[in-house]
């Protein structure tokens, strides 16, 4: 009687991803807080940016400032985004129906987050969109045709990271306290603004494992000049790591979270 | 895997671990289930009564696998609930009262074309279930609109779609009528006596007695994390069916004294009070020939009564009578 359908493999797959996408996205994009948000912080890192880097005697780099603006966007659009939207099916309700579901929760959450990291994307262009417009910031990217790829390598790869995060987030109630602490430390240690030379010599192995520290190489080298490629790779091979280690966490954490019984508020 | 149960349960209990503090953390178990045994077979529909916090919620989520047990068993058409959920979850569908668990800024729409997608429904079936289902609830016209304009009984009506999706074998209703108009429960309860005459194993929760009586082969009472009782509707009335009830119409305010007057009067076991409006009800359940009309207006003193009419015992007052019980024998022990 059960009407479970029984197409498997890819094509299940892909729809499964589209449909989600497609769900997520407009879901976002009626919330007034999140449209508020995404239209606004881009224009204020982008300020924020370009006067540093003004100040600091750096007109030649306004476009990378600009850039490095948009990758903070990106990269707090997926964490706040990851950790917001679990929260957030949380207060909907929708987290039980989600688990209640026969699909494997890691493909639930796939496009959760890459719903997010999409206005990530958003907000990586709107950035460099406002630099140039109201900063008067010279479009002039040293490999205008790999930039564009760049951006969205480095927007898959945060959303690869983002799944990490989302499968943590299912297990604490109080998930943006978690988000706060790790905004800004992210920023530093990627050298998604400023170089990771200044840092002390311990925080390299933390920059290393970071998809975020290799897109911003990436996306940097696209506007000031460097190889594009490596990075990228390096990017969507880490990011595929964290894939594999969300998937082998999201098992026990969903097993955690029907133990614990933290699906719900109540 | 074929059996003729649809939910098995044995020993079933939960317990939630709380920690309050941070210098000097307090540390408290709470027994939310204490050992639940059920029995349901495939096509039955089974009713789980009980106050607020007496487990019934805790004891379905065990059920349809969204919580882990501490202790006990129990298996949905012969799949364990904690080891394997995906086959339970295949064969289930869930849907609980109340305003929460939809997409509320997108269409009625496009939360059910979501949920088929994760329900697995075949995509070319998708669309036709859909708009059958919406038919059947009654939100044909209304689908595009979004669910944060919908009423109560709207949204439940689309939990329901959600939950019938991928025609599920067996279906959880977590007091689906909460809330809503009486025209929208009558509505509900033709839908789910429809579903189990197509062979739709039911779990039903309810506050609403009158709707237990009308729809369910056999109910089990909770109170307490514990399963007080067990039977056929009929079977449960005839727990109190021994005892007269007489109803009392008040039309001043009835204190504790006067209840306790009347708990004292030779003959009667329960007494128990209601306003209705602007008046008090007062329901008596007393031993026949033990106690008169004129005893219990005696215990009653100078009240000003009205109405005073005797009637066939309900299915409300078997529930209270084995709730009130529970209780006492928690408060000895």
């Amino acid at each position: 009687m059960t009407a479970y359908g029984t197409s498997r493999g890819p094509y299940r797959f892909w729809r499964l991803m589209a449909v989600g996408l497609r769900t997520h996205v407009l879901h976002l994009s009626r919330s007034g807080v999140e449209l508020v948000m995404a239209v606004f912080s881009p224009l204020v890192y982008a300020t924020l940016a370009v006067y540093l880097f003004r100040a600091g005697d750096h007109p030649d780099r306004l476009l990378q400032a600009a850039v490095g603006a948009g990758l903070m966007g990106v990269w707090s659009a997926v964490l706040f985004g990851a950790g917001g939207a679990i929260q957030e099916q949380r207060w909907m309700g929708t987290l039980e129906t989600l688990v209640s579901a026969p699909t494997r929760f890691s493909l639930v959450l796939m496009p959760i987050t890459f719903a997010t990291s999409l206005v990530g994307l958003y907000s990586l262009v709107a950035t460099v969109v406002w630099g140039v417009v109201v900063f008067d910031v010279p479009f002039a990217p040293a490999s205008p045709w790999l930039l564009a790829p760049a951006m969205l390598v480095c927007v898959v790869a945060l959303g690869m990271m983002g799944i990490l995060m989302a499968a943590t987030f299912v297990l604490l109630r109080n998930a943006n306290a978690l988000a706060n602490a790790l905004d800004y430390p992210v920023w530093m240690f990627s050298g998604v603004l400023v170089s990771t030379a200044s840092l002390p010599q311990w925080t390299r192995p933390i920059t290393w494992v970071l998809p975020t520290s290799w897109a911003a190489r990436a996306v940097q080298a696209a506007t000031g000049g460097g190889e594009v490629l490596r990075p990228s790779l390096v990017a969507l091979g880490l990011g595929a790591g964290y894939v594999g280690l969300a998937l082998i966490a999201l098992v026990w954490v969903e097993r955690r979270a029907r133990s614990a019984g933290t699906l719900t508020l109540t | 895997m074929t059996t003729d149960l649809a939910i098995e349960a044995v020993d079933l209990a939960r317990s939630y671990r709380t920690r309050t503090g941070w210098l000097k953390p307090q540390r408290k178990t709470i027994d939310a289930v204490r050992g639940v045994s059920l029995a349901v077979g495939r096509g039955e529909l089974f009713g789980l009564l009980g106050p607020n916090g007496a487990g019934k919620t805790t004891t379905i989520k065990m059920l349809n696998t969204l919580l882990l047990p501490t202790a006990g068993s129990a298996r949905i058409l012969g799949y364990d609930v904690a080891r394997q959920p995906l086959e339970v979850r295949r064969r289930i569908g869930y849907v609980f009262g109340g305003d929460r668990g939809l997409y509320e800024r997108l269409s009625a729409l496009d939360n059910l074309r979501y949920f088929a997608e994760l329900y697995g429904v075949e995509p070319r079936e998708q669309l036709p279930r859909i708009h059958q289902l919406l038919e059947q609830v009654g939100l044909t016209g209304r689908e595009k609109e979004r669910v944060e304009g919908y009423s109560r009984g709207m949204r439940q009506k689309l939990h329901i779609a959600r939950g019938l999706l991928h025609r599920p074998d067996v279906l959880f209703l977590d007091e689906p009528s909460i809330g809503v108009d009486p025209a929208a429960a009558r509505e509900l309860r033709r839908m789910v006596a429809d579903l189990v005459e197509g062979g739709t194993t039911v779990l039903l929760t309810t506050h609403y007695m009158a709707e237990a009586d009308e729809l369910c082969d056999r109910i089990a009472v909770i109170a307490s994390g514990t399963v007080r009782a067990e039977g056929t509707p009929d079977e449960l009335k005839d727990r109190v069916r021994k005892l007269d009830v007489l109803e009392i119409e008040v039309h001043d305010a009835i204190g504790e004294e006067h209840l306790r007057l009347l708990r004292e009067t030779g003959g009667i076991e329960r007494a128990t009070v209601e306003t209705k409006g602007t008046i008090d009800v007062v329901t008596v359940h007393a031993r026949p020939s033990h106690a008169s009309h004129a005893s219990v207006l005696a215990a009653l003193g100078d009240l000003r009564t009205g109405k005073v009419t005797t009637r066939e015992p309900t299915l409300e007052d078997a529930y209270l009578s084995i709730v009130s019980d529970a209780a006492t024998a928690g408060s000895e022990g």
